[in-house]
């Protein structure tokens, strides 16, 4: 049987040429990069030539503001809680983001309004998109921080990062984006787009997982989250991931190389399959089309459910994401499906694919092949669509 | 979180998918913002349940369970069948993953409220022999894979 890993919003592959690049420092280079002798400045050498190419790649002034971290969730929450904590001394208490961030962002606000913190929660409209006029009217003297994800995880839509940037920039308040999703797949240049902060994950891009990055422009300084050691400039406590770290700036690397083709190739693929699924019956796609991440499709199909629709997916061969439970484990429907005014009930029948480097033309036939029987028979069984065609009848 | 071979089996080839048309009662619980919703048919012949069918809109946990419980009614009598549990679906099919517990549950509701319309269409009142249809109460969590 045909198999396809169409989930890369999920995880991508290791890259085999990142894979080499870390080798050395999973097998002989174990030293710690903290030591004095020989085998430690090997190692600190490999971190710090890392955290120069990260910096060079997405436009920061100097490899001083690259802060690695174990990935986007430590990064996220290191941005938000270190500066809003650093900035409450000086009478800010509150946080401008979306409602539908990451739960790394979401939930790191919900613990801040513990801690007394005001936060707006920005609307994103039916196409899933932030009006940089609402962060406007967002802003006000005690504001900390506005934090916008630079694409969404689950719909792809991209959102209006350099106009954000420049808003804050010249109301002189912090900018954060996550830009766990949007890293290799958008133009960033956080010098050029007035970004103060930004989050970003190696897994996301074909580097090793548990390891990421936070930049943070020179003056940008959050509260420390992880208190113990000197590494990091004191900034971030830990022994250095070495491996994970120049696997991380290999990938970057690759991905912002081959970005452009990239993006052209999958641009067309994405546009094809949307068009194939639209041809199913109450059907429709979530999110902006155009402003939306090239590897990104997700759909709704009315009258089915999203987990069962994976699992029949999985048993053809494909391997796809549910916006409905993140995963299996969860029974709400996605906070992003419903944040762009989907009802429960569509909400719950949502499917995401995602697609890299790894994918051809020939898996998109192959879904558009899969989908439509799978819904069919999902369709043939369920009562909930038994009442959607009825209702039909009756007008 | 990982579903048995068995759930699996019945996920992927469901029991008694269908409709009766003659059916002596139709049963119907759950709703489509909690995301399941399960319908059970059952043709009662003298005191036994000879046929039972489902339809169902839910998760592979909801398709499994409804499954299972039209296969462990089928062939019974009614005093039978209204002591089937949550808990006999769940054993039969080897288990469930705790957030899907609420599946089973709703597969016996469904055999119950079946129960109750078969006895509602002889003007008998439910109540007192199958007790209260209880509406679903979801625990609700999330993990998520786009860390």
């Amino acid at each position: 049987m045909r198999k396809i890993y169409a989930d890369n919003a999920a995880t991508t592959s290791l890259h085999p040429q990142v894979l080499e690049e870390m080798m050395p420092y999973l097998t002989t280079v174990y030293g710690n990069p903290s030591s004095l002798y020989q085998t430690g400045a090997v190692a600190k050498k490999a971190v710090e030539n890392s955290r120069e190419k990260i910096a060079q790649l997405i436009g920061a002034k100097s490899a001083n503001e690259i802060y690695f971290t174990s990935g986007g969730s430590e990064a996220d929450n290191w941005a938000i809680k270190g500066m809003c904590r650093a900035l409450k001394k000086k009478g800010k208490n509150h946080i401008i983001t979306s409602k539908f961030e990451h739960h790394a962002v979401l939930h790191t606000c919900k613990a801040l309004e513990k801690e007394g913190f005001e936060v707006t929660y920005l609307d994103v409209y039916e196409n899933g998109i932030v009006k940089v006029e609402d962060v406007k009217a967002a802003i006000k003297d005690t504001t900390a921080l506005v934090t916008i994800m630079y694409a969404n995880n689950e719909i792809g839509t991209i959102q209006p990062i350099p106009e954000i940037g420049k808003l804050c920039r010249e109301n002189k308040v912090i900018f954060h984006t996550d830009a766990v999703q949007a890293m290799g797949n958008v133009y960033i240049n956080v010098e050029e787009q007035n970004i103060d902060m930004l989050s970003l994950t190696g897994h996301k891009f074909h580097g090793p997982k548990g390891c990421g990055a936070l930049y943070c422009r020179r003056g940008v300084r959050p509260d420390v989250l992880i208190d113990g050691g000197a590494q990091e400039r004191s900034r971030r406590a830990g022994t250095e991931n070495v491996a994970g770290i120049v696997g991380l700036a290999k990938a970057l690397e690759i991905t912002l190389d081959t970005m452009e083709k990239r993006n052209a190739r999958l641009t067309k693929m994405r546009d094809r399959l949307i068009d194939g699924l639209l041809k199913i019956e109450r059907s429709r796609l979530n999110g902006d089309r155009t402003h939306r991440l090239p590897g990104n499709v997700n759909m709704c199909f009315e009258g089915i459910e999203g987990e069962s629709l994976l699992l029949k997916l999985d048993m053809a061969g494909i391997s796809a994401s549910s916006g409905s439970a993140c995963t299996s484990g969860d029974l709400d429907p996605s906070h992003v499906l419903l944040s762009i005014g989907l009802p429960h009930e569509i909400a719950h029948g949502s499917m995401r694919l995602s697609f890299s480097d790894d994918n051809t033309e020939e898996d998109i036939d192959y879904i558009l092949e899969q989908v439509p029987p799978i819904v069919d028979y999902l369709r043939m069984m369920s009562p909930l669509w038994e009442k959607i065609k009825e209702e039909e009848r009756n007008g | 979180m990982a579903y048995s071979e068995k759930v699996m089996d019945h996920f992927a080839n469901p029991r008694n998918v269908g409709e009766i048309a003659d059916a002596s009662g139709i049963g119907e619980v759950g709703n489509s913002k909690c995301g399941d919703i399960m319908k059970m048919y059952i043709k009662v012949e003298g005191n036994v349940i000879t046929d039972c069918k489902f339809k169902t809109f839910g998760c592979g946990a909801a398709i499994a369970t409804s499954s299972m419980a039209t296969e462990l009614i089928k062939g019974k009598t009614i005093e039978d069948a209204l002591k089937l549990t949550n808990k006999a679906v769940m054993e039969a099919l080897d288990g469930l993953p705790p957030v899907k517990v609420h599946c089973s549950v709703l597969a016996e509701q469904a055999i119950k409220a079946a129960l109750s319309d078969f006895y509602r269409r002889q003007g008998i009142d439910p109540e007192p022999i199958v007790g209260k249809i209880e509406e679903c109460d979801h625990d609700h969590g999330c993990s998520c894979t786009d860390c």
